[in-house]
């Protein structure tokens, strides 16, 4: 222990002074998330998923009908040198409940629109078509989720838009809302 | 109607904070008695809005209201009632609504039953748990309303993110956030006493019971959130040091040390400056980890909702909160009277080992969590950190502040002789050199941190009991079998970890079906596999038939599953529990001629790690209730004299 007064307040100035680091400590660290939230590149936004299948035709598939009274679905059946729709739906999925509105209403602009019943009876597939509405043109029977896998859809409801040369042009996974098909006829109206 | 209720009540509640706060205010700057008194009902009155505000929102989640945007955007008509209730904390909104009622009913359980603090102290912790529920307020009403409504209503909801359609995850933020948020307290505690100079062994004793409830909560739930991870990520791993899952630890390693100086404060009236300090940093850290998770300023597998616009709310709430409290430190903490005085060689210099490896190591985590920002900061170049920077680096660490955990309950308050002590953990030692012996007869060679932390464990376990050895069982307080049995849990779980470690056995093959592989003591044959879906999902299931010697074959069907919304795939592990370890089973891709990837683990004894966290929280639990225990026997005492 000294005495030397000098000492001691040179001492004391020193603690006082240390006190001030773990604040100091924190301001570095803001300072580096206020950097990163306004300049960092890794904000989400610009992170928007692309499906890997954009551009790339149809992959080969052949289904069934799904209901006696219309042909089935396969992949040679798209390309008709006119764009249209392939629209992924389910009797037993809510959302395609929401979304079939929107579809009987593309369909009443002129868009053709073809269907794969995924994991469906018929019985059920010919009540929801009654129920919510019928715009499809053909209906696929997917039973095994076969098709649904081969084109990397994860999900009921999802639908393609295929140029006339079976190239996949767009997708929208989920339902579509009132909102996307402004959307929907564009990318049509692009594939032509 | 049940919406504007919400809205409503958390509006009143948000006022009577501000009062809370003017009140605390008034209080502290002159005699102001009415303000004193009329602090408390305020506290608990502001608590019950929030609860009634996040009760509506259950409701409305429950009955699927979909002229709520909140419900639309996260829930769907058809989705099992666990999922519509959990669904509610599932989403930036709710969940932040979730964390300011935990806020604000601490600070009413504060008001309610704190009789310890002295009314001055008490009314500044209190004003200063209001300074930090207005912030939140304010950033939950003006940035992230749940109780928006949506013009016209939705047909129907979009759903739950998959992943969090798990009934483990439907639990585990509710309770990480009662640990989390329940470190506030400490944190108001500690800005009350640097206010009113008041920092001694009754503020610590005051302290304690929230510290520890916490501490219990953010246990559970981290170990919650390991299995969950382990299980449902596929990847067979328990702990990825994803900078989520360090947003959980930091805090938890913070009040472990806090809960341990505390109690030195306690007992011996000694590490005043340093457990304020530490009272500061754990709070601190829990908002640090809700600004990480909330901002995304970092990308996890577990961000979701992330939004910079919130990001900037809660940084300016950051550098407020933690900013102001350390200011305070600063400028009050050097006025604040040094406690007792202490030999190295004690239960005291332990602790204060403890406490130095403990905040080494969250310093460790913390560089590494932030170390890819401050990079992209100064380079621009995009990185992570994985798992061998913490292991190399934090394991070592750890091992240290496992065997000072086993040495310090042996150890004498204030001074010991080395002489008494080397008797005293002879035993130990002892267990340990036995291990190490085992361990080099009977088995091959294993890497060198399993190799310590399995025979720091045997060592550990023992000396945990040690504290025990002749005492009279059944006058000994709960509190010391608490600590025996968390610290015993330590020694569990490290077991858990090193045998994990040292001892698993991968196959990883492209199996055709009618194929057997063997892993550990199992024989699978791969059956084929077959398409599945589920609600939102599809999927290909494997099969695959195990047989465990002569023991019954049974059936696993580990899935990859397919999600639409965000596109997701996910692998559905399937796994079987042995009492010595489990075989963890992942179906990977298909080579398209019939053949598809399989990983097989068997981990031997792996689920030690999360019994051996159960075991800590237990302790903990025993611990709590031992103390508040005592301390109302102690209180009706002074009563009666």
């Amino acid at each position: 222990m000294s005495t030397d007064p000098a000492i001691e307040k040179q001492t004391a100035a020193m603690k006082r002074f240390i006190l001030w680091v773990p604040l100091a400590i924190a301001a570095i660290f803001f300072g580096f998330f206020a950097y990163a939230l306004y300049f960092g590149n890794s904000s989400p936004q610009q992170r928007a998923i692309e499906s890997q299948l954009i551009g790339e035709p149809m992959p080969e598939f052949a289904l069934e009908p799904s209901l006696a009274s219309r042909p089935g679905l396969s992949s040679a059946d798209l390309a008709t040198g006119e764009p249209r729709l392939v629209n992924f739906f389910a009797s037993w999925c809510v959302p395609c409940i929401a979304e079939a509105p929107q579809l009987m209403q593309l369909r009443d602009a002129g868009v053709a629109i073809d269907a794969i019943a995924v994991r469906d009876r018929p019985q059920d597939v010919y009540a929801f078509l009654e129920r919510w509405g019928d715009p499809y043109e053909r209906i696929g029977a997917d039973t095994q989720s076969e098709a649904q896998l081969a084109l990397g859809s994860s999900g009921v409801p999802e639908t393609f838009v295929v140029d006339g040369d079976g190239v996949i042009v767009h997708q929208h996974i989920g339902d579509i809302r009132p909102e996307h098909v402004p959307e929907i006829l564009a990318a049509l109206e692009n594939a032509r | 109607m049940i919406a504007e209720a919400g809205l409503a009540a958390l509006w009143l509640a948000a006022a009577l904070c501000g009062l809370q706060l003017v009140f605390g205010v008034m209080a502290l700057r002159s005699d102001g008695s009415g303000a004193v008194s009329a602090i408390r009902p305020v506290a608990i009155v502001q608590g019950l809005l929030t609860l009634f505000s996040f009760a509506m929102l259950v409701w409305l989640f429950l009955r699927t209201d979909l002229s709520v945007e909140l419900v639309a955007a996260n829930s769907h008509s058809a989705k099992p009632w666990l999922y519509k209730f959990s669904g509610t904390w599932g989403n930036h909104e709710g969940s932040m609504l979730l964390w300011v009622a935990i806020l604000a009913l601490s600070g009413s359980l504060v008001a309610m039953f704190e009789s310890r603090l002295k009314e001055r102290t008490l009314t500044a912790t209190l004003a200063a748990q209001a300074a930090i529920g207005i912030g939140f307020y304010a950033f939950l009403i003006f940035a992230s309303n749940p109780f928006a409504r949506l013009s016209p209503a939705a047909p129907e909801g979009r759903g739950l993110n998959p992943l969090l359609q798990d009934p483990g995850l439907a639990f585990h933020p509710p309770t990480l956030y009662v640990g989390y948020v329940g470190l506030s307290i400490a944190f108001s505690f500690a800005v009350g006493a640097l206010l009113t100079r008041d920092v001694g062994p009754t503020f610590a004793r005051a302290m304690r019971p929230w510290v520890l409830a916490s501490w219990i909560f953010l246990t559970i739930g981290i170990a919650a959130g390991s299995y969950w991870a382990y299980y449902e990520l596929g990847w067979g791993g328990w702990w990825f040091w994803d900078p989520v899952e360090n947003a959980s630890l930091m805090p938890w390693l913070a009040a472990t040390a806090l809960l341990h100086s505390v109690t030195v404060l306690a007992t011996r009236d000694a590490l005043r400056a340093w457990t304020i300090m530490l009272a500061v940093v754990a709070f601190s850290m829990s908002m640090l980890g809700t600004f990480l998770v909330r901002s995304g300023v970092l990308t996890s597998v577990h961000a979701f909702a992330v939004d910079p616009q919130r990001g900037t709310f809660i940084l300016g709430l950051l550098i407020l909160y933690i900013g102001g409290a350390l200011a305070l430190y600063a400028m009050r903490v050097g006025t604040v009277r040094e406690g007792s005085q202490f030999e190295f060689v004690s239960r005291e210099g332990a602790l204060v080992a403890n406490n130095l490896l403990l905040s080494a190591i969250l310093g460790i985590v913390l560089i590494g969590t932030l170390y890819p920002l401050g990079v992209e900061a100064v380079t621009g170049e995009q990185l992570s950190v994985g798992p061998p920077y913490f292991n190399a680096t934090a394991g070592p660490l750890a091992l240290l502040l496992v065997a000072a955990m086993a040495i310090g309950p042996l150890l004498r308050w204030r001074r010991d002789q080395w002489r008494n002590v080397m008797g005293r953990i002879s035993l130990p030692v002892l267990v340990a050199a036995l291990a190490l012996m085992g361990l080099v007869l009977l088995t091959s060679p294993i890497g060198i941190l399993p190799m310590l932390g399995l025979i720091l464990a045997a060592g550990v376990a023992a000396a945990s009991i040690a504290p025990l050895w002749k005492r009279n069982l059944r006058r000994t307080p709960m509190f010391v079998y608490g600590m025996v049995i968390a610290h015993l849990g330590i020694a569990v779980s490290m077991a858990g970890m090193a045998f994990e470690s040292a001892f698993s056995e991968e196959v990883l093959v492209a199996a055709s079906p009618g194929e057997t592989h063997e892993v550990g003591p199992y024989a699978v044959t791969f059956d084929g596999t077959r398409p599945v879906a589920g609600a939102n999902w599809t999927a290909v299931e494997g099969g695959l038939t195990v047989q465990r010697g002569e023991g019954e074959a049974f059936v696993l069907t580990p899935q990859s599953r397919m999600f639409s919304s965000p596109q997701t795939e996910t692998n559905e592990a399937a796994i079987r529990t042995a009492w010595n370890g489990q075989l963890y089973t992942v179906l990977g891709s298909s080579d398209g001629a019939g053949r598809s990837q399989l990983r097989l683990w068997w981990k031997p004894f792996v689920t030690l790690i999360w019994l051996g966290a159960l075991l800590i929280a237990l302790g903990g639990l025993l611990s709590l209730i031992g103390r508040v225990r005592r301390e109302r026997r102690t209180m009706e005492r002074e009563a009666w004299a």
